[in-house]
């Protein structure tokens, strides 16, 4: 492996709600021999319309490369890279962590209070955590956990945004919705 | 009017100006076959195997500049075209293929003849789609086909259920705007971009144009002609850019690459500017990276932003319709000379000559570049040639210039044995009043040679010229220079060609000597239908030059200047 640090790019993408389209972004990357690091997609506030995160190491593809192939997809209604410019990125992670003494529950619940972090269910084995947090803000939490005795552990990947007014929606909506098909909802 | 989904197939087909199916009937598709009985406007070609229906609908694409569409049922039938799709891909053809799928219900049930269709084609098309509603039907087929031919065009595949061809609905034809936000392939230059790359051009002092199919997928031939010609710009062709500017213009270098014309690969190494017009720098072209043109600025156009800067690092990338962007050029195009460029050019291209093994002479053996350059010449170089994968298909690139567009078919990008023969058809089948020649070598023939009985059946005119070597000649040719000479599973035992086309009724020719091509070329034009012509040639013969896999493009392997030198 290279010496060199290793460059996380984070990109947006727009796509329409249609069967498979989540398929087509993970066959691009794994045909394209592009690393992804994370990738999230939900929905928007337009219907027929969901929004992708995704964290690229770029240390092996050129970002610019990956945005031009992600839209040529015709699905993909718009991709940016976010990480150009300031952006707020999210981390959401649930942590089981043993807690079936005094110690380990004082020692959670101080970790708790340092970090963006609280306990959202509690016995006396074990307590689930929930941390919303920047990536590395999240890594620090869990190192401070690991001592504790952390059992579980689930996180979602990183969310995006591009900060101020550069705003990345756009006007779509699909047409086919208009003719009352897509009934099963939300697919990707 | 309430339609089928089976009709409504037919009637789309109908508006997108399809006169003709390449297909294999079954299961899932019966619907459609039954329909079509109603709709003899369309005409279907029966195949023998469904990667020929993929391989006719690509040469009858590219022969036409329309789409071509083939049609298969669910399973086999559509896993066989994948080959001929991933063809059409890699040279940005533009195809649609209507494949039948077991019944909604059964969907994802491994019912009989079931496959994932949508998933296995998903690499190797452009788009594609599984229909779950016989509403979407209509505007789903609108769609396949505007997304294959615009932009940089490639292959559609649409999986169609066996229940959704049989429901029905009210038919109405979706004839508005395509609303794709996701699609909108880019036409223009910025003027930003205009002026950076003509003031490159104006300034250079070694320009080349680098030509690719791009040329002739945007009808940009009058364009490229006009700045070549302005500013006395040499243009190289790439494989598929061949027919898009005219091989015998003073300025033309012939083809680039792994074997192309050593003048050419020169001038490409020593110029100040390569002017890319849509083609995509492939490693066949281009030989080791780290040496291409290193002294060069370079200028790439290519109607697929993802192409720009993907293998060679570009000075000014432009992402347009090449027609659009060349006149966009033009005016700002001072005219030059380049007379001492043009000279040093010259001075490469006459040590060629003295090489060109057309010049050699020749004991009794028929050579094969001299069967197609006598092709060439009897055909008076106006012919449709196709061609399959190998040294025949490099021949050809080199003896049969072309001067015309859509006139040189060819899978480049994918390589694919097995084309040449129902790409030739399918081709015939969309310009009939063009003769055409399936150029080919033994081995990709046999491949799909099957083939012959689909010729036979619909009568359809071409001329068969099998390059016979007795040899995969591409491959023995690698075994001779880097292998040692080991030739493992070259050696072909073929067939008696001229009896496998009496089998199939076609009247046939064998050539063993030069003095009978001229005859077999008038034989194969007096039959109407399809004609086979065995030329056996020396199996020992090389490609040259040639650039080794990976190796700089000036370090060519070149033939040797007499035979003696060869020996």
């Amino acid at each position: 492996m290279s010496e060199q640090e290793s460059t996380k790019h984070t990109i947006m993408a727009l796509v329409e709600n249609k069967p498979g389209v989540l398929n087509r972004v993970a066959s691009l990357f794994r045909r394209r021999n592009f690393n992804v690091d994370s990738l999230t997609v939900g929905r928007t506030h337009r219907p027929g319309v969901s929004r992708m995160t995704i964290v690229v190491d770029s240390q092996r593809a050129d970002v610019r490369k990956i945005a031009n192939n992600l839209y040529k997809l015709v699905n993909v209604i718009d991709v940016k890279i976010l990480s150009d410019k300031p952006h707020v990125s999210r981390d959401l992670a649930l942590i089981k962590v043993r807690t079936n003494n005094a110690d380990s529950r004082n020692a959670v619940t101080t970790i708790c209070e340092r970090y963006p972090a609280r306990i959202v269910d509690i016995g006396t084995e074990v307590a689930i955590l929930e941390i919303t947090a920047q990536e590395d803000v999240v890594e620090e939490m869990i190192n401070q956990l690991q001592p504790i005795g952390i059992v579980e552990m689930i996180r979602t990947g990183i969310v995006a945004m591009g900060r101020g007014v550069r705003i990345h929606d756009t006007e779509y909506e699909s047409p086919l919705s208009a003719i009352g098909s897509h009934k099963n909802g939300y697919h990707v | 009017m309430k339609l089928t989904g089976a009709e409504i197939i037919m009637e789309c087909l109908l508006r997108e100006n399809v006169d003709v199916l390449f297909g294999y009937p079954g299961g899932a598709i019966l619907p459609t076959y039954d329909a079509m009985t109603k709709y003899p406007q369309i005409h279907h070609v029966l195949v023998r195997h469904e990667q020929g229906a993929a391989h006719m609908a690509d040469g009858y694409a590219r022969a036409t500049g329309k789409v071509g569409v083939a049609i298969a049922t669910s399973g086999p039938g559509a896993t066989n075209l994948v080959t001929g799709i991933a063809t059409a891909l890699m040279d940005s053809s533009p195809i649609v293929c209507i494949t039948g799928q077991v019944g909604r219900a059964a969907i994802g049930s491994d019912a009989f003849q079931e496959t994932d269709v949508t998933g296995v084609t998903l690499p190797v098309t452009k788009h594609n789609y599984l229909v779950m509603d016989v509403e979407e039907l209509a505007y789903t087929i609108r769609e396949a086909f505007h997304i294959a031919r615009t932009g940089r065009p490639g292959p559609v595949l649409i999986d169609i259920p066996k229940d959704v061809q049989i429901a029905s609905t009210e038919f109405m034809y979706p004839d508005g705007e395509i609303i794709l936000p996701g699609y909108q392939p880019p036409l223009e230059a910025n003027a930003d971009d205009v002026d950076a790359a003509t003031k490159l051009i104006n300034q250079a002092k070694r320009p080349v144009i680098l030509a690719g199919h791009g040329i002739i997928m945007s009808s940009a031939m009058q364009e490229l002609r006009e700045l070549s010609e302005r500013a006395n710009i040499p243009v190289a062709l790439t494989l598929l850019g061949k027919g898009g500017f005219p091989e015998s213009h003073p300025l033309s270098l012939g083809m680039m690459g792994m074997h192309g014309s050593a003048a050419c690969n020169w001038a490409i190494q020593e110029s100040d500017l390569l002017i890319a017009l849509g083609m995509r720098f492939d490693d066949r072209v281009t030989g080791n990276l780290d040496t291409y043109a290193i002294n060069a600025k370079k200028i790439h156009v290519d109607i697929d932003p993802s192409e720009l800067n993907k293998n060679v690092k570009v000075d000014i990338g432009i992402a347009g319709d090449l027609k659009t962007v060349i006149r966009q050029l033009l005016p700002q195009i001072q005219p030059s000379n380049h007379s001492e460029w043009i000279g040093r050019i010259r001075n490469w291209q006459e040590d060629a000559n003295q090489r060109d093994i057309i010049h050699a002479e020749t004991n009794s053996t028929l050579l094969a570049a001299q069967v197609i350059n006598d092709l060439w010449k009897y055909t008076d170089g106006n012919a449709i040639t196709v061609t399959d994968v190998g040294q025949h298909q490099m021949l050809e690139a080199q003896y049969y210039p072309h001067e015309r567009p859509q006139t040189m078919i060819t899978s480049g990008g994918l390589g694919t044995m097995g084309f040449g023969l129902p790409a030739a058809m399918g081709a015939k089948i969309g310009v009939p009043d063009q003769e055409v020649w399936a150029i080919v070598g033994d081995g990709g023939f046999q491949m799909t040679l099957f083939e012959l009985a689909t010729a036979v059946q619909e009568n359809i005119d071409i001329n068969i010229a099998i390059i016979n070597n007795g040899f995969l000649g591409m491959v023995r040719q690698w075994q001779e220079f880097f292998y040692e000479e080991r030739y493992h599973a070259t050696p072909m035992h073929n067939p008696d060609f001229c009896k496998l086309a009496e089998a199939y009724s076609i009247p046939s020719m064998r050539v063993t000597n030069r003095e009978q091509v001229e005859e077999s070329v008038k034989f194969a034009r007096s039959i109407k239908g399809p004609t086979l012509i065995d030329y056996v040639v020396e199996k020992h013969d090389i490609v040259y030059p040639m650039v080794p896999a990976g190796a700089d493009l000036h370090n060519m392997i070149l033939r040797p200047t007499t035979q003696t030198d060869e020996e």
